[in-house]
């Protein structure tokens, strides 16, 4: 298990090499680069420019470079668009807000949807089943940006009991941890409710209850870490979903978050910046990966990932 | 697991077996969710509706009016007018056509992939098994949004070397292949592509993680004992067993490749004027909707009803499909 922990977690370095040395070359490859504008530049600007940030050298020893400057320095690069700031500096400041908001509607998503999604499991085809699921169904079936406008006009603009934007106190927080997690909420409430129904219905839940086990403790006790297996699988892309739906809410709530940078520096080739945000980013994702591998290893014994 | 068969009767002496496929028998149990047909009839009028509404109606999808401007509903208009006077109705049908048209091709290239790709590795285990989920992580690790806009980017320009080729092939069918609306089509099939292309993975985490639990089993190893091949182990007894978690899948699947096709839309990557998508109109609506109710109501409406639908009509499909509900 312990082996097979950390195979799984070495494994990131190299993968995410593999994949931040084809977005280098992919990048310089499209059409277009970080000074191109509007209104032209007279050619000597361009040049000194482009010599300032060396995109005037050979591709391999622009990359050599920008290969060298991250894993000796942990430097980024400057930013292209930003002038004078650098990238490093660009998401030091900006990832705290992401993380932050991608941290507590992961919460949200969890405390409403696991329960949610038992009871509706242990109604199954009940009232109360249909009604917790009709919930569920809202919540998956609402986009997050129809959701965030319409709660801002309600809560916001016609009862004034919370802030409509900015993030500034906990209670700027609530709109767009809510937004940001509720649609997650509906799927972690699906998924454990589907989960569920598997287990319950498995001959060692009608011994349990036979031998008159009462079902809270069925429950907690035998059936719940089986059927959070689905929940626990879509984890991983769920929270990665999650971290790019918070970026309509960043927008949408005007937080200061990494989201609006990956748009905007892709659009304005300021390579640098993709690069950077790319690279946390997938360290991010793929650590997720790993712990949610592991975390099904542990919850589903039958699982034999060596292969036989 | 594949054929149940019950003795129906006896004639003339004869014991005649009918075959009862898991495929009869799960339709027969649809029938009788009353949600799920619902479910099902208001998608195929939904559908159908979208083919027919922007023919038949008197207005076309991208006439202006700026007459009249946003108008609320009324007899004339019956979900009243966008900003430039466009009727809303016949643009919210011709939006369903791209929304389902995206549902279709992403949903289809996310389960042919996908179920392959996880069904193969989770069967064969090891060191394929490993290097096919690095592949999907490597993937899953490439952010959704940088690919898109870099496929835009790429492909989707005016300059894109696919656009050229796109209106080769138009040019005999248009009197004017150059147009701002066939560079809009043209976008969009970008857009169906980007957003096909990786819908598929969660697909394949999913499967390989059932067909890893699966085939641990006894009756896999019963089966490959009599001598059953890795292709029809898999197919006929691992995917089929692993069916209801697909299906349940399939149908988180279809919301969430409409909703990143509105999504897209939102940030102004996906569908373009002058053509519409419910994400697109849902998301003018979102902007004006102090002002212009119905232009945010009824697009969202349509969009989550038709999801509303697509999950009902799935869980009733789950319900069908185990077989461990089988109450007979």
């Amino acid at each position: 298990m312990i082996g097979y922990a950390l195979r799984r977690f070495s494994a990131i370095v190299p993968t995410l090499w593999v994949v931040m040395t084809v977005l280098f070359f992919l990048l310089r490859a499209v059409p277009g680069g970080p000074f191109d504008s509007e209104r032209a530049v007279p050619a000597e600007i361009e040049k000194a420019q482009l010599a300032y940030y060396k995109l005037n050298e050979p591709l391999w020893v622009q990359y050599t470079h920008w290969l060298k400057n991250v894993v000796i320095h942990q430097d980024l690069g400057p930013s292209f668009r930003h002038a004078g700031r650098t990238v490093n500096e660009i998401i030091w400041l900006s990832f705290p807000y992401s993380a932050k908001l991608g941290f507590w509607a992961a919460i949200v998503a969890l405390l409403v949807g696991i329960p949610l999604g038992v009871y509706a499991a242990t109604k199954h085809n009940k009232v109360g089943d249909h009604v917790a699921m009709g919930v569920a169904m809202t919540g998956v079936s609402v986009p997050r940006f129809v959701l965030a406008p319409l709660l801002v006009l309600v809560f916001s603009l016609k009862l004034y009991l919370l802030p409509a934007a900015r993030w500034e106190t906990w209670r700027h927080m609530i709109l767009p941890v809510v937004c940001a997690g509720l649609p997650m909420a509906a799927y972690v409430a699906r998924l454990s409710r589907a989960g569920m129904l598997e287990v319950i219905k498995s001959d060692f839940v009608r011994t349990a209850k036979a031998k008159g086990m009462p079902m809270r403790r069925i429950l907690l006790r035998h059936t719940l870490k089986g059927a959070l297996l689905p929940v626990v699988i879509y984890l991983a892309p769920g929270l990665s979903s999650l971290l790019i739906g918070s970026l309509v809410i960043e927008r949408i709530f005007n937080i200061p978050g990494m989201g609006r940078y990956l748009v905007e520096a892709a659009t304005n080739r300021d390579y640098n910046l993709v690069m950077g945000v790319v690279l946390v980013y997938g360290a991010l994702v793929m650590t997720l990966n790993a712990v949610v591998d592991i975390a099904h290893r542990y919850f589903d014994p039958r699982v034999n990932v060596e292969g036989t | 697991m594949s054929a149940a068969s019950t003795i129906e009767g006896k004639e003339d002496g004869k014991v005649k077996l009918v075959g009862k496929s898991l495929w009869s028998d799960a339709f027969r149990r649809l029938k009788k969710n009353r949600a799920a047909v619902v479910s099902a009839v208001v998608l195929i009028v939904l559908f159908v509706c979208s083919w027919v509404v922007p023919w038949i109606s008197p207005y076309a999808y991208d006439k202006t009016n700026l007459a009249i401007g946003p108008t609320a509903p009324s007899l004339s208009h019956w979900m009243g007018t966008d900003f430039f006077g466009r009727d809303l109705f016949t643009r919210l049908f011709f939006g369903g056509r791209i929304s389902f048209m995206v549902a279709l091709t992403a949903t289809s290239m996310s389960l042919l992939i996908g179920v392959t790709w996880g069904g193969i590795a989770g069967y064969v285990g090891g060191k394929v098994d490993a290097l096919m989920m690095r592949i999907v992580d490597i993937l899953y690790t490439f952010p959704f949004l940088i690919f898109v806009i870099l496929l835009m980017v790429f492909f989707a320009g005016p300059k894109s070397p696919l656009y050229s080729a796109f209106l080769t092939i138009l040019s005999p069918f248009s009197d004017d292949p150059k147009g701002a609306k066939n560079f809009a089509i043209f976008q969009i099939f970008v857009v169906f592509f980007a957003i096909g292309s990786i819908s598929w993975l969660t697909m394949a985490r999913m499967v390989r993680g059932q067909v890893l639990s699966l085939r641990g089993q006894p009756f896999v190893e019963a089966a490959r004992s009599i001598g059953v091949g890795p292709t029809a182990l898999i197919f006929r007894h691992l995917l089929p067993n692993a069916l209801g978690p697909i299906i349940v899948y399939t149908t988180l699947t279809i919301p969430e490749v409409m909703m990143t096709e509105a999504f897209l839309s939102f940030l102004g990557l996906g569908t373009q004027e002058p053509l519409s998508s419910w994400g697109l109109l849902a998301a003018t609506g979102a902007e004006t909707m102090d002002y212009y109710w119905w232009q945010l109501v009824f697009p969202s409406a349509l969009l989550a009803a038709t999801l509303f639908c697509f999950n009902f009509l799935g869980d009733g499909l789950r319900d069908a499909m185990d077989p461990r509900v089988r109450k007979d």
